[in-house]
């Protein structure tokens, strides 16, 4: 006997070995893919040698990501990720990735081919809850957790309820996945989705394009949800075809599965949304933003970092120039996104308009280096948090955007959109 | 399991930045994390805590990114047990993961003030002042959290069974 379930519910049923799974069952997981990045890795692996285990239980399933504080902006920032090094040379881990190869994990999972509709992925990074753009199941979670998984293989979890959440209507120009996804959190708040899954549906999602699809999944965790997830489609088949051999398991919700509720939006008229400071809930239309001045635009991260987030800023940049004043800081998500951007001219426009080009890595966004704010200074960012802190001075001030806006902000010197230009 | 120690009251959405600046995670040091929570946002907390002290807090306690140097500095700091009105998903699973236990009551923040010194039964979730004067019941922990809480975190918990 079977009971209609939504996707999320299958993945976690088929995981489990069970034939069906419903809302706030403990279940005990079989993880395909587990990650920890150069922050949380260290602590993960000082847990798997605690529990005393030799070997890891599959090198093949386990992913480590220099990517936040690279290139190594210090000593100890040098320290975590050799010790990173040296465990994946000791364990055999087939993918182990720094810069050259590499760039933002959530980016690059993705991009090669590593997640496909099905998997259930833990990884110890909030922002894991990326790949359910690709159809399957992932989430965040600590080190802990984490270096238990290196050991065995496997996680419990508590099934979480669905939200669905529809999306009707045609979308503006300069409006996309960031400006649904910033809108949602606007209209559920930090907390409304904690411990649940968000399904995103509708016609709007049906035709958006993976890279967007990718970053509304990205920040469901900021509406507290535990994952974010997408019917796998066409779309979802023609991104993974070229990158990986692997089969994906193409899983839908059942007409008649049971959501806690189902909310529909209506996208016509959305305008490009801002979050202000200093939460991703602040949110309002680009219309209700002020002229705020800034000192810094960034655009790159695990949220906006993917080849079409650059290609749109320098199609805005193009021939014009971020304004005197501005520090206006680029940083492709990954190596491969990195060299496409040269070979397509892309980073020559961005430079050309006073852009500074950062390595792949999460830079910023979380405070670490290259463009921490000092006390007093402003920045727009296309990342995901604005907590009071997070780019730098407790005194500093963040605001979120899709990519078009940075790029149109950088040439006005204060926010505006690119129908001021 | 009871714990003594007096008050630290804290607002909603304290976020895992609040709690420890990225900055100090380029270490896996627990006493740098300790050294350094809540450096921003409560400077004076470093230096004044007791061990046994309890944090109040308020909604989402926890929010924001997944890194489990926030419930250690926490924990190393000398607190036993936080209470909030609610918790934000990863950090609810680290802190128990790291044997520090946290408790869920609506009421508590709005009951008990700065420095109150309380006493705190983790089974019963009774939480009262020492003059007995003020007095909630925090919602129980999950039998599995008590059960990973009663081992003293997750990596003692998978050793003693071998297994979930």
């Amino acid at each position: 006997m079977t009971n209609p379930m939504t996707i999320t519910e299958k993945i976690l049923a088929a995981h489990a070995d069970r034939d069906w799974v419903s809302p706030g069952d403990l279940i005990k997981v079989q993880v395909d893919l587990a990650l920890a990045n150069d922050i949380t890795a260290p602590l993960a692996i000082q847990v798997f040698y605690e529990i005393g285990k030799e070997g890891v239980f599959d090198p093949e399933k386990i992913v480590l990501v220099a990517d936040h504080f690279v290139p190594n902006k210090d000593i100890p920032s040098a320290r975590q990720v050799k010790l990173m090094r040296e465990f994946a040379l000791k364990q055999g881990l087939r993918h182990f990735l720094e810069l050259r190869d590499g760039g933002i994990e959530h980016v690059i999972l993705p991009e090669k081919g590593m997640v496909v509709p099905g998997d259930l992925v833990i990884g110890a990074d909030s922002h894991t809850c990326t790949y359910g753009a690709l159809g399957a199941f992932s989430t965040g979670v600590g080190s802990t957790d984490l270096g238990v998984i290196m050991a065995t293989g496997k996680s419990w979890l508590k099934v979480p309820p669905t939200i669905k959440l529809v999306f009707e209507g045609e979308l503006m120009h300069w409006v996309g996945g960031k400006d649904l996804i910033l809108f949602t959190i606007g209209e559920l708040g930090v907390e409304g989705a904690t411990y649940k899954t968000l399904e995103f549906s509708g016609e709007v999602i049906k035709t958006l394009p993976m890279d967007q699809r990718l970053t509304m999944a990205n920040m469901a965790v900021e509406a507290g949800a535990k994952n974010g997830i997408i019917e796998p489609d066409e779309i979802t088949e023609a991104y993974i075809a070229p990158r990986t051999e692997r089969k994906p398991t193409i899983l839908k919700s059942d007409e008649d599965a049971s959501y806690e509720k189902v909310l529909h939006f209506n996208v016509d008229g959305l305008e490009p949304q801002v979050a202000c400071p200093h939460s991703p809930d602040n949110v309002r239309p680009i219309s209700k933003v002020d002229q705020i001045p800034l000192d810094q635009v960034v655009i790159g991260s695990c949220t906006n970092g993917r080849f079409t987030d650059l290609e749109e800023a320098a199609g805005i940049l193009k021939g014009r120039s971020a304004a005197k004043g501005i520090q206006l800081i680029v940083m492709p998500g990954s190596t491969l996104i990195y060299k496409e951007a040269i070979r397509q001219g892309i980073l020559e426009t961005l430079t050309e308009a006073g852009a500074i080009i950062g390595p792949p890595c999460c830079g910023p966004c979380l405070g670490g280096h290259m463009g921490v704010l000092a006390e007093g200074e402003r920045a727009l960012s296309t990342t995901n948090r604005n907590f009071i802190g997070r780019m730098g001075d407790p005194k500093s001030e963040v605001y979120l955007s899709n990519p078009a806006i940075a790029a149109a902000s950088a040439v006005l010197g204060r926010i505006g959109s690119p129908e001021e230009l | 399991m009871q714990y003594k120690g007096r008050v630290w009251i804290f607002g909603d959405h304290v976020d895992t930045d609040a709690i420890i600046p990225a900055r100090f995670l380029n270490v896996t040091d627990k006493k740098v994390f300790s050294e350094n929570c809540f450096v921003d946002l409560r400077p004076d907390f470093h230096g004044a805590v007791d061990p046994g002290d309890i944090i109040v807090g308020g909604r989402n306690f926890g929010c924001g990114s997944s890194r489990e140097h926030a419930p250690l500095a926490i924990k190393e700091a000398g607190i036993s047990v936080v209470v909030a009105k609610s918790f934000a998903r990863i950090f609810y699973r680290n802190a128990f993961n790291i044997g520090l236990p946290l408790l869920e009551s609506e009421e508590a923040a709005d009951v008990f003030s700065e420095k109150d010194r309380v006493l705190v039964d983790l089974g019963s979730g009774e939480i009262k002042d020492e003059e007995d004067t003020k007095r909630v019941v925090a919602k129980p922990i999950p039998d599995f959290m008590m059960e990973i809480v009663q081992s003293g975190g997750l990596v003692t918990y998978i050793k003693e069974k071998g297994d979930f």
